[in-house]
């Protein structure tokens, strides 16, 4: 087993062992050591001390099962880990599958932490360090750029996929109400997921295509919602979604063309920093202008979208009808179902959304796309070349702001509620975490990602005090996983080549 | 009625002593991107942590029966210190040393990754309550007195707390300052701000150097954390957002890059939000907006901030 292992240095191991746990010990000690609950007219401090041994012994191990990995001892790791999993299995199990009632007395005893999630996640770590170490894989560090080499091989592949994995994929999309039945809460994750995929596809425009880190976009989003919801509650105004739809991308458009004037000459990470500073802006003054937004406690009884007129309640107002009574008449019989709307929404954003793809798609093909790709790359050799930097970056920023726009009157409509709560930073956060998880500029990396991290979350509810937790985990991870995304591979749009020969190289 | 130029004193003091709070944070950022050309997201996050440790130091010292606040003080300074050195190597070890050269990207991504992580993380180990803790430093300096219109005495004074916060932040600087021109280690940080393979050429340790400088901006923010604990009296695992933007936006007003710059920024940033809070219409709700309209201003104007260098495009 240890063929290529190397001669251990116990010191050295002991050494770099203890230091990690003593870390971890620095990390835990206050924070997971002491709790700070309150009791009826002040606070107490409560220990945990047992989660902080827990945590620098799991660290310590940890450790000499990763230095053990490196210097080729596989097979001590195998049996280690493996050791150590199979006893957490015992704890974990319901006793009725595995454990009898005394091996789960005992498991207790040594059982790290209390919150189950945790205790899965220690026993996921084994599994995967026994695994690793069965697989006759080399260290991680030793290969990192063939690694690198195979992830760019496989975005490759997926962008050549994507020629006909794309269509497929929007088949499955358009099929999947009908799959998911009548299932009304996956409706609703379905309808969140694609929402999340067009503002990541829009703000691919932003950031994949030009270049422009946008940490704001969620104050674009929030001045569509706010559009149409103004529009369509306002007295004497009362407009109908596929009225304000237009409205609110045209002024979500001149929102992001205001603040792109001025600050778009800025470079990258000022201009991070200047468009969350105005997504806060926007916040704030929603939540605090009163007599325009009704502050903090949002705008409620936005109407929903209705079909060529048709409505989707069980009765529809004066001199309307409802979609289940016309389809009834004209075609055959159906009940009402609260469904139906659901799907309808669903393929309203799908539709939204396959825009923004169909544009973002073309627009790489025709000048302006080119200039935003060449403007990424290098801004100095555009200015050389004529492109006038500030105008194009303005355009794609309108452009992307405009896309927000439309999904943000989409939201407006589907949650039939607006308030400043729903753009808060941290969307912007995750809507840009989805674009570049996926892979700047790519389409389906997009896809991917929010599949990954909206979806994902979703089914997970019932752990969801670890959601977040286990979000900001997740995008530290795949990030040090895949430094440039997850589907990234970034081919030149023209080459000097005729079109058609060569192969990537 | 107290008289308008009271108030104003009173405005200038909070100001002054809610700009050092920036400022300390701040510095950590501008250190940070100068050294490293990256904005360290999670920053204000572990100015956060400092403050949460600081006050459970608190309690832990009344647990063990030293309830004499100086001494308590103290410990919870030097407690909030060790573990947010702690935190901020960490965070550059996991996070951000094993994306160093990669994409500019992909380190902003896992520092906002980070940020969420790890208000979760003292979201769930210490609640999402405000946790409150009492005054520790009653009563203050009257200063003077003035008789205002309606013939009561209004007393103008400087408070203890106020005046221990700026002694303990000019007392840090002035050892910050002599660590970073007069120490081999503030040696080593400027020349690998100016030249990273150019110092490791010469045997300096970058990746040392730069753990060092993260642990450095973790203890100036422990710092932070330990004041605004004292000053609000309430906290929650929310304070490292809004706090770490501003401050962000000090470091840009003062110059990203210049340690007296962040400090400078820090104190204006902190003297506009209160001002502003005092003086303008609905100012408190409206504070944070006048802060970011002066960010996108100076930016326009003076985009390399008060104190910086301009920066050379080169090809």
């Amino acid at each position: 087993m240890t063929t290529d292992a190397r001669p251990l240095d116990y010191g050295a191991m002991a050494k770099e062992a203890g230091l990690t746990a003593f870390v971890v010990l620095m990390l835990t000690i206050v924070l997971v050591g002491f709790e700070l609950r309150d009791v009826p007219g002040a606070l107490a401090l409560f220990t945990r001390f047992p989660d902080v041994l827990a945590a620098c012994l799991i660290a310590f191990f940890g450790r000499i099962a990763v230095i053990l990995l490196r210097e080729g001892y596989r097979g001590a790791v195998v049996v280690g880990a493996g050791a150590a999993a199979l006893l957490l299995l015992i704890g974990l199990l319901p006793e009725t599958l595995f454990g009898t009632a005394t091996a789960r007395e005992y498991a207790e005893a040594y059982m790290p932490f209390s919150a189950p999630v945790v205790r899965w996640c220690v026993f996921a770590a084994a599994v995967f360090l026994a695994v690793r170490a069965a697989l006759a894989r080399r260290s991680v560090r030793a290969d990192a750029k063939s690694r690198e080499a195979a992830a760019d091989r496989a975005g490759a592949t997926v962008q050549h996929v994507a020629r006909y994995a794309g269509p497929l994929l929007g088949l499955c999309a358009v099929a999947l109400p009908v799959a998911l039945g009548h299932d009304q809460q996956a409706m609703s994750v379905a309808i969140l997921v694609m929402t999340y995929i067009m503002l990541g596809w829009g703000l691919n425009i932003v950031v994949g295509l030009a270049g422009l880190l946008d940490l704001g976009y969620v104050a674009f989003y929030a001045v569509g919602a706010y559009t149409f919801a103004l529009l369509a509650t306002t007295e004497g105004i009362e407009w109908s979604f596929w009225v304000c739809l237009p409205l609110a991308g045209l002024f979500a458009g001149l929102a992001g063309v205001l603040l792109g004037f001025p600050v778009l000459r800025l470079r990258g990470d000022y201009l991070a920093i200047v468009t969350l500073g105005f997504g806060e802006i926007v916040r704030v003054v929603l939540q605090n202008w009163y007599g325009f937004t009704n502050g903090a406690n949002g705008i409620s009884g936005i109407p929903r979208p209705t079909l060529l007129g048709l409505s989707w309640e069980e009765e529809a107002p004066e001199g309307q009808m409802a979609f289940w009574q016309w389809f009834s008449k004209n075609f055959w019989e159906v009940q009402y179902s609260a469904t139906h709307e659901k799907i309808f929404l669903f393929y309203i954003i799908l539709g939204l959304a396959l825009v923004v793809n169909w544009f973002a798609l073309r627009a790489r093909r025709m000048p302006i796309g080119r200039a935003w790709e060449a403007l990424r790359e290098d801004e100095i050799a555009c200015r050389s070349l004529g492109i006038n930097p500030t105008n194009t970056k303005l355009t794609a920023f309108g452009v992307g702001a405009m896309f927000g726009g439309f999904a943000g009157s989409f939201f407006a409509t589907s949650q039939g509620f607006v308030s400043p709560e729903s753009f808060v930073f941290i969307e912007s956060a995750i809507i840009l975490a989805i674009v570049v998880l996926g892979g700047f500029g790519s389409q389906l990396g997009v896809v991917l990602a929010a599949l990954l991290l909206i979806g994902l979350p979703e089914a997970f509810r019932e752990v969801k005090d670890f959601r977040m937790l286990a979000f900001g985990l997740a995008m530290v991870g795949i990030m040090l996983w895949r430094p440039a995304g997850l589907l990234a591979h970034r081919e030149p749009t023209v080459r000097l080549n005729a079109p058609g020969k060569g192969k990537t190289p | 009625m107290q008289d308008s130029f009271s108030y104003f004193f009173n405005q200038l003091i909070s100001g002054i002593s809610l700009g050092f709070v920036y400022g300390l944070i701040a510095i950590g950022y501008t250190m940070v991107y100068g050294i490293v050309g990256m904005i360290n997201f999670a920053h204000g996050e572990i100015f956060m942590i400092g403050a949460f440790v600081a006050l459970i130091a608190f309690f832990i010292m009344d647990a063990i029966g030293i309830g004499w606040v100086p001494v308590a003080i103290v410990a919870m300074l030097l407690l909030s210190m060790v573990i947010n050195a702690a935190y901020g190597w960490t965070l550059e070890r996991v996070a951000y040393r094993p994306l160093r050269g990669s994409t500019r990207l992909a380190p902003l991504i896992t520092a906002i990754g980070m940020s969420i992580f790890l208000q979760n993380y003292v979201q769930l180990l210490q609640g999402a309550r405000p946790r409150p803790l009492r005054p520790l430093i009653p009563g203050g300096i009257e200063l003077w007195t003035v008789k205002t219109p309606d013939n009561t005495d209004y007393t103008v004074q400087i408070s203890y707390m106020e005046l221990m916060i700026i002694v303990i932040t000019v007392v840090l600087m002035a050892a910050f300052t002599y660590v970073i021109t007069r120490t081999p280690l503030g040696r080593a940080q400027r020349a690998c701000e100016q030249d990273q393979k150019m110092a490791a050429l010469l045997g300096i340790n970058v990746n040392g150097t730069i753990a060092a400088t993260f642990v450095l901006a973790a203890v100036l923010a422990a710092v932070a954390g330990l004041i605004y604990t004292l000053r609000y009296g309430s906290i929650d695992f929310f304070i490292g957002f809004l706090a770490g933007v501003k401050a962000f936006t000090a470091a840009v007003l003062g110059g990203i890059g210049s340690l007296p710059g962040a400090m400078l920024g820090g104190v204006l940033i902190g003297l506009i939000e209160t001002f502003f809070a005092g003086y303008a219409e609905r100012g408190s709700e409206y504070k944070d907006v006048a802060v970011f309209m002066v960010l996108v201003v100076v930016l326009i104007f003076r985009p390399t901030g008060l104190l910086g260098k301009p920066d050379i495009e080169k090809v």
